[in-house]
């Protein structure tokens, strides 16, 4: 909504913006600042935003206390690889549900995200013990798996709505010229779907990098994400903010800077066709 | 469009992933059904046997059951009306002329780029603590007594740390679509005399219908399983005081060791979340007409 709108108001809904967002943000960087004080003046009382004695001790000390690039690489593998597994299977069927509708096609997409509704709580025992017999606990391809069926609803139906804004009529025309189905998924289709593609991809690796509980309950040592890694470090009684907070920046930082640098494409992909 | 061979073609692209849902939902249901009619306690292995409904009626009958469900829907509740309503006035803030909107939007978006556990830990921690809190700290600046979020309000504290968390996703999903809103109307609309808020009640909110139901869909099913946030923070207490169904049916499993309980417990939370899931389709699905 471009608006003519007079040089003070701009001026005034400018600051409002501004302090809203700093608000929001302020624990993050909050955050970010203690990582990098001692322990003494990171419980200061009044909390100080900036101190004289800046360090990197606590990465330091919390890089040499776990093996971080293990957990680092962990992660890495686990929510990348779930996101191109989920996609190898999402894309097909997302395609045939939005240009081969059936009558059922709606009630299908509405009972693949029912199935995320399912407390994972609930079935934790359960799939604990299917991994157990299978051999896939704490390994990363058992957590590709879990995490991919986990978001597999969400990438299906990101897809669907992408899909679905791209008109028939081009796929109509190339079928005329002969192309096979898969032909018209690589050559025509995947083309003009590739932005919300990329977009899907953004939102499932984040959401596979910040899951928090089956990375936890299904791991113990050998495949264990940073969501794990953290999870070691919590509970610190107050004496130990700083390296709490160096280990949490270390944890969220890989993902906060995709996030930051993908913005544009991310936003764009979480509508979720809220927008027609 | 479609001639017969296409759709035998899309239900053979549709298969694998109905297929593997439907193992990942209905195998560990199935098991869980299982264990829910069993004696089966971790510290007693070798007492086993079928019991019935007792899991059942001991869950049903536990006195923390009541309170762990309105706590759940309390949490579902107030983080919707949370995120949809600050959502709402922030996208609409976000989205008048501003100087610096990248960034500002870079600002706004980061809470949804923290895993759970550390915006769990960063809230209780660097915030809420009652001694080395910040806002501890502000409390004594203005010589006041510090709070004790966790010990006084668990279950507001959960829901503000959550709602912090899902803030984004719902300040995103509104402001694109007031984005896709067309000036022109909202311009007649000023000409013609209709005052900021008449423009909101009849043109805006109006238009914004289908990305609620969005936000509503979505914050839903993450929201009814929300377990690492109160782990992190209150462990459910004090007492039971913010025990949701989730985390009872983890304590069950993890601190009674009674997977039979636990599995009645989660054959519970399955029936309950397909309650809401009805009443959510029912209430808005029609707004998402895919």
């Amino acid at each position: 909504m471009a608006r003519a709108t007079s040089p003070r108001r701009k001026v005034l809904t400018t600051l409002a913006a501004w302090a809203v967002a700093l608000v929001i943000f302020f624990p993050v960087l909050w955050m970010i600042l203690t990582s990098f004080k001692t322990e003494v003046s990171a419980v200061a009382s009044p909390p100080q935003l900036f101190t004289a004695d800046w360090t990197l001790e606590n990465y330091v000390e919390v890089w040499g206390r776990s093996d971080y690039p293990r957990f680092f690489w962990n992660s890495v593998v686990i929510s990348v690889g779930s996101t191109l597994l989920g996609l190898a299977i999402a894309i097909p069927s997302a395609w045939a549900m939005a240009f081969v509708p059936g009558k059922r096609t709606k009630d299908l997409l509405m009972w693949m995200l029912s199935t995320k509704m399912m407390p994972a709580v609930a079935v934790m025992i359960p799939i604990y013990l299917i991994f157990l017999w299978t051999g896939l606990i704490d390994t990363k391809i058992g957590l590709v798996i879990a995490l991919m069926l986990m978001n597999l609803p969400i990438i299906i139906w990101m897809l669907y709505t992408y899909f679905k804004e791209i008109p028939g009529e081009i796929l109509e025309a190339s079928r005329m010229d002969g192309a096979s189905l898969w032909g018209e998924i690589v050559h025509v289709l995947t083309p003009m779907a590739l932005p919300g593609i990329a977009s899907t991809m953004l939102l499932n690796i984040i959401l596979a990098w910040n899951e928090a509980f089956w990375t936890i309950v299904l791991t113990t040592t050998k495949a264990a994400p940073l969501s794990a890694f953290i999870a070691s470090f919590s509970a610190p009684q107050g004496l130990f903010y700083a390296k709490l907070s160096a280990a949490s920046a270390m944890a969220i930082m890989p993902i906060l800077i995709l996030g930051w640098f993908s913005q544009k494409q991310l936003v764009r992909g979480l509508t979720f066709g809220a927008v027609k | 469009m479609a001639t017969q061979s296409s759709r035998l073609a899309a239900r053979l692209m549709v298969a694998p992933s109905v297929i593997v849902l439907f193992i990942w939902m209905i195998v560990p249901l199935a098991m869980a059904i299982y264990y829910s009619f069993r004696l089966y306690r971790l510290i007693s292995p070798d007492r086993t046997g079928w019991v019935g409904f007792r899991n059942y009626t001991w869950f049903v009958n536990s006195p923390e059951f009541w309170l762990a469900i309105s706590n759940t829907l309390l949490l579902v509740g107030g983080v919707l009306v949370i995120t949809i309503v600050l959502g709402t006035l922030i996208a609409l803030l976000i989205d008048q002329p501003v100087w610096g909107q990248g960034p500002l939007r870079i600002l706004v978006i980061s809470p949804f780029f923290v895993m759970p556990p550390v915006a769990a830990s960063i809230w209780e921690n660097l915030f809420m603590h009652p001694q080395n809190g910040m806002l501890a700290s502000l409390a004594q600046g203005l010589g006041m007594k510090p709070i004790l979020f966790m010990e006084s309000y668990p279950m507001a504290s959960v829901i503000f740390i959550v709602s912090w968390e899902w803030l984004p996703f719902a300040t995103l999903i509104l402001l694109t679509a007031l984005q896709s809103l067309s000036s022109e109307q909202l311009e007649a609309a000023e000409m013609d005399g209709a005052s900021a808020l008449s423009r909101f009640r009849h043109i805006i909110l109006p238009h914004m219908t289908r990305a609620i139901t969005v936000v509503i869909l979505i914050q839903t099913i993450f929201l009814l399983g929300i377990f690492g946030e109160i782990f992190t923070t209150t462990q459910g207490g004090p007492g039971s005081a913010s025990t949701t169904l989730p985390y009872m049916i983890f304590k069950q499993a993890i601190a009674a060791k009674d997977i039979g309980r636990a599995a009645a417990g989660g054959i519970i939370a399955v029936i309950l979340a397909n309650i809401v899931a009805y009443f959510l389709m029912r209430g808005i699905g029609r707004n998402l007409d895919a």
